[in-house]
């Protein structure tokens, strides 16, 4: 099979991996035809992890490691999470190809959970460690759109640094099902425990308001 | 098939703490960047602070008007000129907003949407556009339930649809062309006839179930839970139609982010920030560029080469007037306004 990631792209992602900390691993849900994007999903994960020996993937079936996926709370399928250097998930979890412009939010959640310093504000982070209700944040995309990578990368951002918060991207054409019981027909949007909605990207005080009022 | 887009291979350099910026640029689009660009050339202590890199070249799908770049996307431009950026360390703030700026003379003092405050003694305004909202009944009911104003991001979801485009601009036209992967049908209304490049009209032609009514206003998005189309007057006849259809994408114009600081310096009616022909605002120390001032021509090239303008004189002005006029001034004013 081609690749997916043509020369130019594969120096672009070689040269941004430079800057991982630590390894991390990808654990990615793939399931039988029909599945789409699942074998597209599978070898971009590949491609990418054959870029840094730091970058490990785990390919697991989501039917036949359904205690896997149980654990990491994976229901569809592509879906993949990332883990840090000793296997934890944080909360990251990626539903459908993070491709077209989610490269970039995809490639920051490694760059992110191998330990990279994202310079939060120190008023930001105290404010996090207070949130002690579970959250779970969905943010919806399409691969076209130029203002989801940042929504992402902070629902992202705010798992990691608190262990009760879960954040995912969900490719809304790949799960159109999930995208129109949550009325999506903009993005990105952004629901937080399935009920609280905000549209377009936000900045990250506008997320912690939301969580600090749920 | 996937259309990868990595947005820069280097991270951008720190902001480091630094007690007074000799220039902090707010916006990251083509016009900021250049301004930082220029300011760095100059050996300022410069800084950038922007909620999103590349600002509207996000918005666009192609760019075939920058000179050298022949056709190139949007975005890969935007990545062109932040790669240019980071390869020089320009310290970058990404994924902040600037809350306020209060004018201390002759100094700037910043305070950013996560509470941080910063002190430059220039300021450049780059901080562009928004899209630009029809107002009329229903449009804001329907956000996201069919009314958009950002072509590449929800064009999917009008897959085998009837999208109507409102306006008669560039952005109009692009709409159309973005759109025609995806919708089974597309309709422009406009109130006037078209304003865009003969080039971009030219593709037009080419694009099957395209309708066109100029001469006609857009009065009203109808629907239920989501939009199931328009009421518009066509003005030839002066009748009011109605038109069934599942989206509305408004391609009107931009209004300029300009709040930050419209109570404070001179603007046109628009809400446009006056500057010269240096791109000076009413305050001294405080320039602005690109969309966000009253020069009409809202162009990538043009943002770009005000930035460029912007620095020069900021930093003429630093060398001469800011020492001159106002050293040692600052202490004690400070003082006063915190009294």
């Amino acid at each position: 099979m081609a690749n997916l990631l043509n020369e130019e792209v594969t120096q672009q992602i070689r040269d941004f991996l430079k800057g991982l900390k630590n390894p991390i691993t990808m654990v990615l849900f793939t399931k039988e035809e029909p599945c789409q994007t699942c074998k597209e999903t599978k070898q971009l994960l590949g491609e990418v992890s054959d870029l840094n020996e730091l970058v490990n993937v785990e390919y697991k079936d989501l039917n036949q490691d359904s205690e896997a996926a149980k654990e990491y709370g994976v229901e569809m399928a592509p879906s993949f999470v990332v883990l840090d250097q000793n296997g934890t998930y944080k909360g990251v979890k990626f539903n459908g190809i993070p491709a077209g412009h989610e490269i970039n939010s995809f490639l920051s959640a490694l760059l992110d959970m191998s330990g990279v310093d994202y310079g939060f504000d120190q008023s930001v982070i105290n404010r996090l460690a207070k949130i002690d209700k579970p959250v779970n944040i969905k943010v919806f995309i399409t691969l076209s759109c130029p203002h989801c990578p940042g929504a992402v990368q902070n629902a992202h951002r705010l798992a990691m640094l608190n262990d009760n918060i879960e954040g995912e991207m969900i490719e809304a054409q790949t799960f159109q099902e999930l995208s129109q019981k949550y009325n999506v027909s903009g993005v990105p949007k952004i629901v937080i425990n399935g009920e609280h909605e905000m549209v377009g990207n936000q900045p990250l005080e506008q997320y912690l308001d939301h969580l600090e009022n749920l | 098939m996937f259309d990868f887009n990595v947005e820069s291979t280097k991270e951008s350099s720190a902001f480091d703490t630094i007690e007074k910026w000799d220039m902090l640029i707010i916006g990251g689009g083509p016009g900021g960047m250049n301004a930082a660009l220029y300011a760095h050339r100059k050996g300022l202590k410069v800084g950038l602070i922007t909620d999103e890199i590349g600002g509207q070249l996000h918005n666009t799908t192609d760019v075939d008007n920058y000179l050298g770049f022949g056709l190139v996307e949007g975005p890969k431009l935007s990545n062109a000129f932040l790669d240019h950026i980071n390869s020089l360390d320009i310290p970058m703030l990404k994924n902040v907003k600037v809350k306020s700026m209060i004018h201390y003379a002759p100094d700037f003092e910043l305070v950013l949407s996560n509470g941080v405050k910063l002190l430059a003694k220039t300021v450049v305004l780059a901080t562009g556009g928004a899209p630009k909202k029809l107002s009329i009944p229903g449009e804001k009911a329907f956000v996201n339930k069919g009314v958009t104003y950002c072509a590449t991001c929800d064009a999917p979801f009008f897959k085998d649809k009837h999208v109507i485009i409102a306006g008669g601009g560039n952005s109009a036209a692009e709409g159309v062309l973005d759109l025609v992967p995806w919708a089974s049908k597309i309709t422009v209304i406009h109130r006037s006839q078209w304003r865009a490049d003969k080039v971009l009209l030219s593709k037009l032609t080419e694009v099957k179930n395209l309708d066109v009514h100029l001469e006609s206003q857009l009065l009203e998005v109808v629907g239920e839970t989501t939009m199931t189309g328009v009421k518009y007057l066509d003005k030839k006849t002066d009748e009011t139609k109605t038109l069934e259809a599942d989206g509305l994408l408004v391609e009107v114009g931009t209004v300029p982010n300009s709040g930050l600081i419209k109570e404070q310096v001179a603007t046109n009616d628009l809400g446009e920030i006056v500057v010269d022909n240096q791109q000076k605002t009413s305050i001294t120390g405080l320039y602005a560029i690109g969309d966000v001032t009253a020069q009409p021509h809202k162009q990538i090239i043009i943002s770009a080469a005000e930035g460029a303008k912007a620095a020069l004189v900021a930093s003429q002005y630093l060398n001469k007037n800011y020492k001159e006029r106002y050293h040692g001034e600052f202490i004690e004013r400070r003082s006063n306004a915190t009294d």
